[in-house]
């Protein structure tokens, strides 16, 4: 079922767009701000608001990277691994996060506190090598201050 | 440059930015000359004279594509007969590997964009105009929507917009992530509630594009000439480039030089002068090998070529590359060419939309071998196989422009990087690993 909020929030969304389809991605992030993720059962719920089959509604969510289908940590490091870092050698960073997390790519802390997935190319190149939690971006990245940006994120 | 021609400002771009790198309010941009464009335009032209000057300017699409922006909007139908609503859409799902110009002109001066749409959709009779923002570009997102709404609240959106009668609704769309989003017709089907899958062209979006209707794609970079040509006149717009194309360039390189950026120069400006004098030559200890110059789908060029001019025409017949997206990535010494060919290819595989078969199949191949390559298992008849799909994936074998962009880098740099290719086969690891972490 969704909350009465969140049926609230994706009545709002729509009035933006022609037709209720063209909603889809937003009312799935409502789902998600709320979730943290989109469950089955709120798949089901969504499209059947936006008059659109559940399997139609799944394969746009699973089109998207951002519309998390599996349950993830309250916050989400996205490390970029496209071309601009990885020349400036992104690896060093991504090795001194998996030490600190004890998790890798698509590995979520046991505390619930992070996910760790990569990213493509976020378009800060001049800061490379650059990440982004959450929605949050950060460049110019060393291995000794990824802690310090950790810290922030609890 | 044309010394007759009086040059107000030779960076129309990047010239209303603060120092603080937040972005310009209305009142600055107003007072900066902002909006004095739409005015003009809205007040005392016609949607043909507006459309005659920006083709009249070269104006040539800055998302990679280069395509005329005035010839790209007299396709749209005009006028009684035309089917509404009409839709003009600013592609802002900069995500071209290396590219980072369109985060800059969006986060810093949001009302030239916006300005340049209401000019652009007024040229096509457009109703509505979306800007279509990457989800990665939060901060572009705050941006855009704070200004459209100082927008809407100053009079330059809505109804009878600066007195003139036009009307036109904008709204900013926050994606959810994938490259192939930035490809015009599967951007409009993401736009729709759909999977992000290119469209068969034609028809074309100029005629039958966003719910079936008329409607205009144009990267930020394109949109935010459109206010300067209109002030200043096609003249004018053509004095300040080197070369044939109009206009400046907004270039960037990044790699191991001592400065990265962005800077807005004359189109036509020479790679090697953006390299040393902008960017300042290579960081201590390192030695430039090549250029990546638009983004990551572009073929390498080799130092010899480095006077080549950076506009559309001398990148592709001088240095059989492109200008692309003008965001250079640098290959030095000490970084291995395999590396950064899987780098990429590894980039194309994930966001291939896996439509069509040569792509979704062909993509991940050819960074499963690079892989191979890079730990030393690659086989000699590997090369063959990364040969091969430089054709199996070049224009026209596939559905759009995603594969072939993606072999573009890998077959020249199976040409000019033979002798590393050939080292990572016969000594089973990569001769670069040791000087990399």
């Amino acid at each position: 079922m969704l909350s009465d909020l969140e049926r609230k929030e994706i009545e709002e969304e729509l009035r933006n767009y022609p037709l209720p389809r063209a909603c889809c991605l937003d009312a799935l992030k409502i789902v998600q701000r709320h979730r943290g993720w989109v469950p089955d059962e709120q798949i089901a719920d969504v499209a059947e608001v936006l008059g659109v089959t559940s399997d139609e509604l799944d394969g746009i969510a699973t089109f998207y990277p951002f519309i998390f289908r599996r349950p993830v940590g309250r916050h989400i490091i996205l490390v970029c691994d496209s071309l601009s870092c990885w020349v400036m050698e992104y690896e060093k960073v991504f090795d001194a996060l998996v030490k600190r997390l004890g998790v890798t790519w698509g590995g979520t802390t046991a505390d619930k506190r992070f996910t760790l997935l990569p990213i493509s190319c976020i378009g800060h190149c001049d800061h490379a090598p650059a990440l982004m939690v959450d929605e949050d971006l950060y460049g110019d990245l060393t291995e000794e201050g990824i802690g310090q940006i950790l810290e922030r994120y609890k | 440059m044309s010394g007759a021609i009086q040059r107000p400002a030779e960076k129309p771009l990047t010239g209303i930015m603060r120092k603080d790198g937040e972005p310009v309010g209305i009142r600055e941009y107003e007072e900066s000359g902002g909006y004095a464009a739409l005015r003009k335009a809205l007040g005392s032209m016609t949607p043909q004279e507006v459309q005659d000057i920006v083709k009249a300017a070269s104006l040539r699409g800055r998302g990679g594509a280069g395509f005329s922006a005035g010839l790209k909007w007299s396709f749209v139908p005009m006028g009684q007969k035309a089917e509404h609503p009409k839709f003009l859409i600013s592609n802002s799902d900069e995500m071209e590997p290396g590219a980072f110009k369109d985060r800059m002109l969006m986060e810093r001066n949001p009302h030239q964009l916006i300005e340049g749409m209401v000019i652009a959709a007024f040229a096509i009779e457009a109703d509505v105009a979306y800007i279509f923002l990457r989800w990665e570009y939060q901060k572009c997102a705050r941006t855009m929507t704070a200004a459209v709404r100082e927008a809407y609240a100053a009079g330059y959106l809505g109804n009878n917009i600066a007195g003139s009668g036009f009307a036109l609704e904008m709204r900013v769309h926050t994606s959810a992530g994938r490259y192939i989003c930035g490809e015009e017709t599967a951007l409009l089907n993401a736009l729709e509630g759909k999977r992000a899958i290119p469209r068969a062209k034609p028809p074309f979006p100029q005629s039958h594009g966003l719910w079936g209707k008329p409607t205009i794609v144009n990267n930020v970079e394109t949109l935010c000439n459109v206010p300067h040509i209109v002030k200043n006149g096609p003249a004018w717009f053509k004095g300040l480039s080197l070369s044939e194309d109009g206009g400046t360039k907004i270039y960037g390189v990044s790699g191991r030089v001592s400065r990265h950026g962005l800077w807005e120069l004359p189109m036509g400006t020479p790679i090697r002068e953006i390299l040393e004098e902008s960017a300042g030559g290579m960081r201590q200890g390192y030695s430039i090998r090549a250029v990546i110059p638009g983004g990551g789908s572009t073929d390498f060029v080799l130092p010899e070529l480095f006077d080549t001019p950076m506009d559309f025409d001398s990148m592709e017949k001088k240095a059989k590359s492109r200008l692309g997206t003008g965001t250079m990535i640098v290959l030095d010494d000490k970084t291995c060419p395999v590396g950064m060919l899987h780098s990429l290819e590894k980039f194309f595989a994930r966001e291939s939309c896996g439509w069509c078969t040569p792509c979704r199949d062909g993509l991940p191949w050819v960074a499963r071998i690079l892989a191979s390559m890079e730990d030393g298992s690659g086989r000699p008849e590997d090369l063959d196989i990364l040969r091969e799909h430089t054709w199996l994936l070049k224009m026209r074998h596939t559905y759009c422009a995603l594969a072939p962009g993606a072999v573009e880098p890998l077959q020249s740099g199976l040409e000019f990087f033979a002798e590393d290719f050939r080292r990572h086969v016969e000594e089973h690891a990569c001769p670069y690993r040791a000087g990399r972490g």
